[in-house]
């Protein structure tokens, strides 16, 4: 963590920092020697201990979640409310048997699982999660991020790939196709938002944003381009992330689980929580780039440490992913490839260009208005022309009747 | 096409998150083991037998015709037939069930032998909660297992049950008169004979009642 001067904030220095004081404090006991490299250890097992407690709890307010935006419960049968859920999936998934299929690669189909969980938990080096609190301060943070969430890719193909199954094999084909598609446009709203921070360094990027006109923040989704980066950062995130309804790869009606078909116990669980960190971790870098990271929303509300408007930000945007997934239907494969490529796409490339635009038009109303227009005019020529072929209507069989 | 069939989407979901802590009509769950809904009148589980009266044994109205047991198609029905015979509800002696076995493992609720069944004796239970931990014999009911009283009947099918029950006491009234004319005209028949010989004439007594 950086041991950088604390900036001027109302937040008493001993609540805002105090993991970074507990961590000193713990860390003073040894020879100074070894401090850093017990600082980063300790920062570590915070990491893998936070974010694991956070997929648990967000399981079970998902599966609660979801059930009443279906007029259902939800899970309330362990502990009081239902919250004791997760220690029973723990203990079932621990518990079960592990089956390996007889013809798959052995070694690929153990590895698979174990990629995911720790190239999605190297992600969580850089972000940063309150002031002062980042394990690896690196140069090119964000770089590092995006290198280490596009290996995810690798570990899914390596699941499907190794299980010797079709339906695996199908889920990693759409998986690999799917988040191929939609980490260009995930990437290039990031090339937006490093264009204006001048940074590839998340703390830069999050400094950049921490100023307030009177008391609203200067975040970027509050500005035109910033809005419309955001806007296809959360579907391409959502997509990459196999979240619904960019579920294919797991369609379950379709491909029974998708490239983790032929996965069990532990391993199956493995795959779970790697999701979730992914989820939380997309989640976390959306919030550094466009959501101004760990700053508060509101200039007088900096009497709360910065840390809590990290995680809450980070946890309201995991709502939006569960409610998202409990109103939109799966997409086929060729409507998503469309959308990937006819649309977000383009309009990536475009928002670039307004990005470069707002850049050098200087302060002033003026560049609000242009690009705002130039954003809003696209988006609707895109969506009535791009779809003027299609016809919406009940549909006509063929054969079928 | 501008994405506003989603948000509306999205709203429909946040109302019905929001409405369903509000209103608890929107929950349809019925929390089974501690909450219950009452069965159908019409549902049905797996066959039982109806006995009359306070006892069991004595009130059965199987009388081991074994038309279920062959009937049955996945055959699940075992019955041994008694040596001896009892009165049934008419008064007519007959065999009744030493052994009436149904493994409710094996049967597949499709009441053809209530169907068949001439003596009303044999219908479907609404109890669905047989889930034992024996894994031999506890799906295997015997004939004491079996038996419930014609009040449970009545109590878990009540239009059926009335049916039955008027259809048994018209059966019933009708062999009664049929035996009581039977009994006049044996009784007249005994007249009629003793008539020739009035020097000594017939105790009328015994044919009347």
């Amino acid at each position: 963590m950086l041991a950088a001067p604390v900036s001027t904030h109302s937040v008493p220095v001993i609540v805002d920092q105090a993991f970074v004081l507990f961590k000193d404090w713990l860390v003073s006991f040894l020879p100074p020697s070894w401090r850093p490299a017990a600082g980063v250890v300790l920062c570590v097992i915070a990491i893998v201990c936070v974010f694991p407690g956070l997929f648990a709890l967000t399981t079970v307010f998902e599966r609660k979640g979801l059930g009443r935006m279906q007029n259902r419960y939800g899970p309330n049968r362990v502990g009081p409310y239902g919250f004791f859920q997760p220690v029973a999936d723990g203990i079932k998934s621990l518990t079960k048997e592990d089956v390996v299929p007889l013809n798959a690669d052995v070694v690929v189909h153990f590895l698979a699982p174990l990629t995911l969980v720790v190239t999605v938990f190297m992600g969580f080096a850089v972000l940063p999660m309150g002031r002062n609190m980042v394990l690896a301060n690196l140069d090119a943070g964000l770089l590092f991020f995006f290198s280490m969430s596009a290996a995810t890719e690798l570990s899914v193909f390596m699941a499907g790939w190794s299980s010797r199954n079709k339906y695996s094999l199908l889920g990693a084909m759409r998986a690999v196709a799917q988040m191929i598609s939609y980490e260009v446009p995930l990437l290039l709203t990031t090339v937006a938002v490093v264009m204006i921070a001048g940074s590839l360094s998340l703390p830069k990027i999050v400094a950049a944003q921490s100023g307030y006109t009177g008391v609203f923040p200067h975040w970027y989704i509050f500005t035109p381009w910033g809005l419309a980066s955001f806007l296809v950062f959360a579907i391409a995130a959502t997509a990459e992330t196999n979240r619904s309804p960019f579920d294919l790869p797991e369609g379950e009606s379709e491909i029974v689980a998708g490239y983790h078909t032929e996965y069990s116990g532990f391993k199956f669980a493995l795959f779970f929580l790697g999701e979730y960190l992914a989820m939380f971790s997309i989640s976390g870098i959306g919030v550094t780039l466009f959501l101004g990271g760990w700053s508060a929303p509101l200039s007088f509300l900096n009497v709360v440490p910065s840390w809590f408007w990290f995680f809450s930000k980070v946890m309201v945007s995991i709502f939006v992913f569960i409610w998202m997934r409990g109103t939109l239907p799966r997409l086929r494969q060729d409507q998503l490839m469309n959308f990937a490529w006819k649309f977000v796409l383009p309009f990536t490339l475009l928002n670039l260009g307004v990005t470069a635009l707002w850049r050098f038009m200087g302060e002033g109303w003026a560049r609000w208005v242009v690009s705002s227009v130039i954003l809003v005019g696209v988006y609707v020529f895109m969506g009535r022309v791009g779809m003027f072929k299609k016809h919406f209507g009940p549909r006509s069989y063929r054969y079928a009747e | 096409m501008l994405g506003e069939g989603i948000l509306k989407g999205m709203a429909e979901t946040a109302k019905n998150f929001a409405g369903s802590f509000v209103s608890e009509d929107r929950l349809t769950t019925v929390e089974y083991p501690e909450q219950r809904i009452p069965t159908f009148e019409n549902a049905r589980v797996f066959p039982f037998l109806v006995y009359d009266g306070s006892d069991w044994a004595a009130g059965m109205r199987c009388v081991a015709c074994q038309i279920c047991e062959k009937e049955c198609p996945p055959k699940c029905i075992y019955i041994e037939k008694s040596q001896d015979k009892k009165p049934d509800f008419v008064g007519k002696p007959q065999f009744y069930p030493a052994r009436f076995d149904i493994d409710v493992s094996v049967c597949m609720s499709c009441q053809i032998c209530v169907e068949v069944c001439p003596f009303e004796a044999i219908k479907m239970d609404t109890e669905f909660e047989l889930a034992t931990d024996n894994r031999f014999g506890g799906l295997l009911l015997d004939r004491e297992e079996l038996a419930k009283s014609n009040e449970y009947y009545h109590r878990i099918h009540p239009t059926e049950a009335d049916e039955v029950d008027a259809r048994l006491n018209s059966e019933k009234a009708a062999a009664e008169a049929k035996a009581k004319a039977a009994a006049q005209a044996a009784a007249a028949k005994s007249a009629d004979a003793a008539k020739p010989s009035p020097a000594k004439p017939a105790p009328s007594t015994g044919g009347e009642d």
